[in-house]
């Protein structure tokens, strides 16, 4: 069978598993919808977290920016696993205990106040949208590369898939396609990874093969290659990178503190039964993660060598490109690897300097690994169902986010008090649809800003959420005047610098120029710090919080009697 | 009220703070300090076929993320119960 005809097999074949879950599980409450009831194992919750937390972007193209930026990229390494420990010790037992559906319930009833719980309800509705439309947009990649359907048809049918699920199941029907979802990932993440990097340092396991020797008999460590091959063509040593450290740590921590931040990824720890769930769950959640997220660097730089090496040749001087590879000549269809023969002699070079002749997009390197690598076309069908499952995985968690804010924390609490439980469901459904409706438009017609946007995301998390939830449960008499003035302090600070550097003035985006030499992409830790600091002086001057909301605050600091999660 | 008294929850919480300022440390020193601040230092001692700052920042840092969470699940679910406000 060719690759085609299995890729739609074996696609098509999770796609009927992901349906099948959603109509067992379909959600019948508020409560279902919302948060799965409540009743999630805490193993389960924690698969489900990873596939929710691991997007298109994760699964897709963070091995190949990684492959492309060496040592750099363990800004998102370690910033998209060590949020995780914030979260897990500092943020989800309190809001289990606290009991209640999301994260802008958790601002407003804690700081007493409708305008804090509608500023976090616009940001959260903002980084969540933000989000989703990378999404689909990955979905459809996926599908125009290994379907041969247009992008507009891929994302049609994502949507399609994504609507159903979220629709009818809700939270639960969600989390359990979910866990569905996290096995496919992580199974097709992890395939090809073993199998090349048995090819390269005959090691199973991709992380101890990373530090091996390669096979070729020659007693070279594959990073010592690496880095020899880099720096003769003219790029940077692979084991050193080339942002500043000051720059690295900001990037680090903005996106540390804003995973920790995100409304998607909290509220997956209000679906657990216990404070004590909450707590175990994050630690699977994050074992699940690394999974996935310490194969990465390995496979980077597997693919690194295999693709300098398959372009260049084994002698290093170029490889007639009549007689390129496959994997070439399909991705050149797609626009993603650009082939130009400046001295003309047939051949193609990829190297850092004037003699290179290859445009190669970073995204491309997880999906064409396979290619490069000569795996079965089995491993390239299950590639291509992995992307998928983790874009869908995603997008769900996060219109289920969109879907919440509107009908519960927009209509219940603020505009129809009085809304019967029934109509709230109701509520929430239509607002996923046309959620997905926006995300799909989106998907099609991509703004030219995705890629500058998810700098906004974390840094808007970073800067409101965090500081916000943090000093609700670890400052007691932190009052509503300042949480809220921290939040907007915060949020205008960071939004400002990215808005500056990305769209106004983006000639000027340099670290020259920058604030402190910090990047766009790590401007959310000072931003954070502005929250902090403008929340604690406005505090100084404004009486404290009163008496009962005190006593709310004991209440969530310890585990016993945690109830079921609820609208009251 | 869950404690027994005032006093019991006041120690509670400080104890729980201290245990997450011990593993806040040690949370930073792994990634900020071996991955990031010294990491040029470290690359100067080699760890099998990696420098050791690059293997703390693409690699190690990662496991001891995990292993933190469990620690401090055990410590947190053995705490509680000695103050007696683990969940029934």
């Amino acid at each position: 069978m060719d690759v085609q005809t299995l890729t739609f097999l074996i696609v098509g074949a999770s796609f009927l598993l992901y349906i099948a879950i959603a109509i067992w599980a379909r959600a019948g409450t508020t409560n279902e919808f919302y948060v799965a009831g409540g009743g999630v194992p805490p193993v389960l919750n924690g698969m489900a977290t990873a596939a929710d937390w691991m997007s298109a972007a994760s699964f897709i193209s963070m091995a190949g920016l990684i492959s492309f930026m060496g040592y750099d990229g363990a800004v998102y390494l370690l910033g998209w696993t060590g949020g995780y420990v914030l979260l897990a010790l500092c943020l989800a037992p309190y809001l289990r205990k606290f009991g209640k559906f999301t994260v802008p319930d958790f601002i407003g009833d804690r700081y007493y106040s409708q305008t804090a719980r509608t500023v976090a309800v616009f940001c959260a509705i903002f980084v969540c949208f933000t989000y989703v439309a990378g999404q689909m947009r990955g979905v459809g990649v996926v599908f125009s590369r290994f379907l041969e359907v247009d992008i507009i048809t891929g994302v049609v049918i994502g949507m399609g898939i994504v609507f159903f699920y979220t629709v009818l199941g809700g939270m639960k029907g969600i989390t359990y396609t979910q866990v569905a979802q996290y096995c496919v990932l992580i199974f097709a993440y992890l395939v090809p990874a073993v199998f090349i990097s048995m090819m390269v340092t005959g090691h199973i396991l991709p992380q101890t093969g990373f530090g091996a020797t390669l096979v070729d008999g020659s007693g070279v460590y594959l990073l010592e290659k690496l880095d020899g091959l880099s720096t003769e063509l003219g790029f940077n040593e692979y084991t050193s990178g080339t942002k500043s450290m000051t720059d690295v740590f900001a990037i680090t921590f903005a996106l540390m503190v804003g995973t920790a931040g995100l409304p998607h990824v909290i509220v997956r720890f209000f679906t657990v039964p216990k404070v004590r769930d909450a707590r175990k769950s994050a630690g699977w959640a994050l074992a699940f993660i690394a999974i996935l997220y310490t194969t990465a660097p390995s496979l980077a730089a597997f693919a690194r060598v295999n693709m300098i090496e398959t372009i260049n040749g084994p002698q290093a001087t170029g490889t007639s490109y009549a007689e390129a590879p496959s994997w070439i000549k399909n991705w050149e269809k797609t626009g993603l690897i650009e082939h130009t023969d400046k001295n003309g002699d047939g051949k193609m070079f990829y190297s850092g300097d004037e003699r290179n002749e290859m445009k190669i997009d970073r995204d491309i390197m997880v999906l064409a690994n396979p290619e490069i690598a000569n795996l079965p076309a089995w491993v390239i069908a299950l590639v291509a169902a992995g992307g998928v499952a983790a874009a869908l995985s995603t997008s769900a968690g996060l219109l289920l986010v969109i879907s919440t804010s509107v009908s519960h924390d927009l209509l219940k609490r603020n505009f129809m008090p009085d809304i019967t439980d029934k109509k709230e469901l109701l509520a929430a459904r239509i607002a996923a649809g046309v959620a997905i409706l926006i995300a799909g438009y989106f998907g099609v017609n991509p703004p030219g800003f995705v890629g500058q946007v998810v700098a906004f995301a974390f840094g808007l998390a970073a800067a409101s959420f965090f500081p916000a939830i943090i000093m609700g449960i670890f400052s007691k008499r932190m009052n509503d005047k300042g949480a809220v003035s921290g939040m907007i302090s915060g949020i205008v600070f960071t939004a400002a610098y990215i808005v500056y550097f990305k769209f106004v003035s983006p000639e000027l985006n340099t670290p020259d120029n920058w604030f402190l030499g910090i990047s766009p992409e790590g401007i959310g830790s000072i931003g954070m710090l502005v929250n902090f600091a403008v929340a604690f002086a406005v505090f100084k001057f404004t009486p404290d919080a009163p008496q009962e909301i005190q006593d709310l605050v004991e209440s969530i600091r310890f585990p016993q009697g945690s109830g079921e999660a609820s609208s009251h | 009220m869950a404690f027994k008294n005032e006093g019991d929850q006041q120690a509670y919480w400080k104890e729980n703070l201290s245990l997450l300022f011990k593993l806040l440390i040690v949370w930073f020193v792994v990634s900020f300090g071996a991955g990031i601040l010294f990491v040029e230092q470290l690359n100067q001692i080699q760890f099998f076929g990696f420098k050791l700052g690059f293997w703390f920042a693409q690699q190690g840092a990662i496991y001891v993320f995990v292993v933190l969470i469990f620690v401090y699940m055990k410590l947190m679910n053995d705490m509680d119960k000695k103050y007696g406000v683990e969940e029934e």
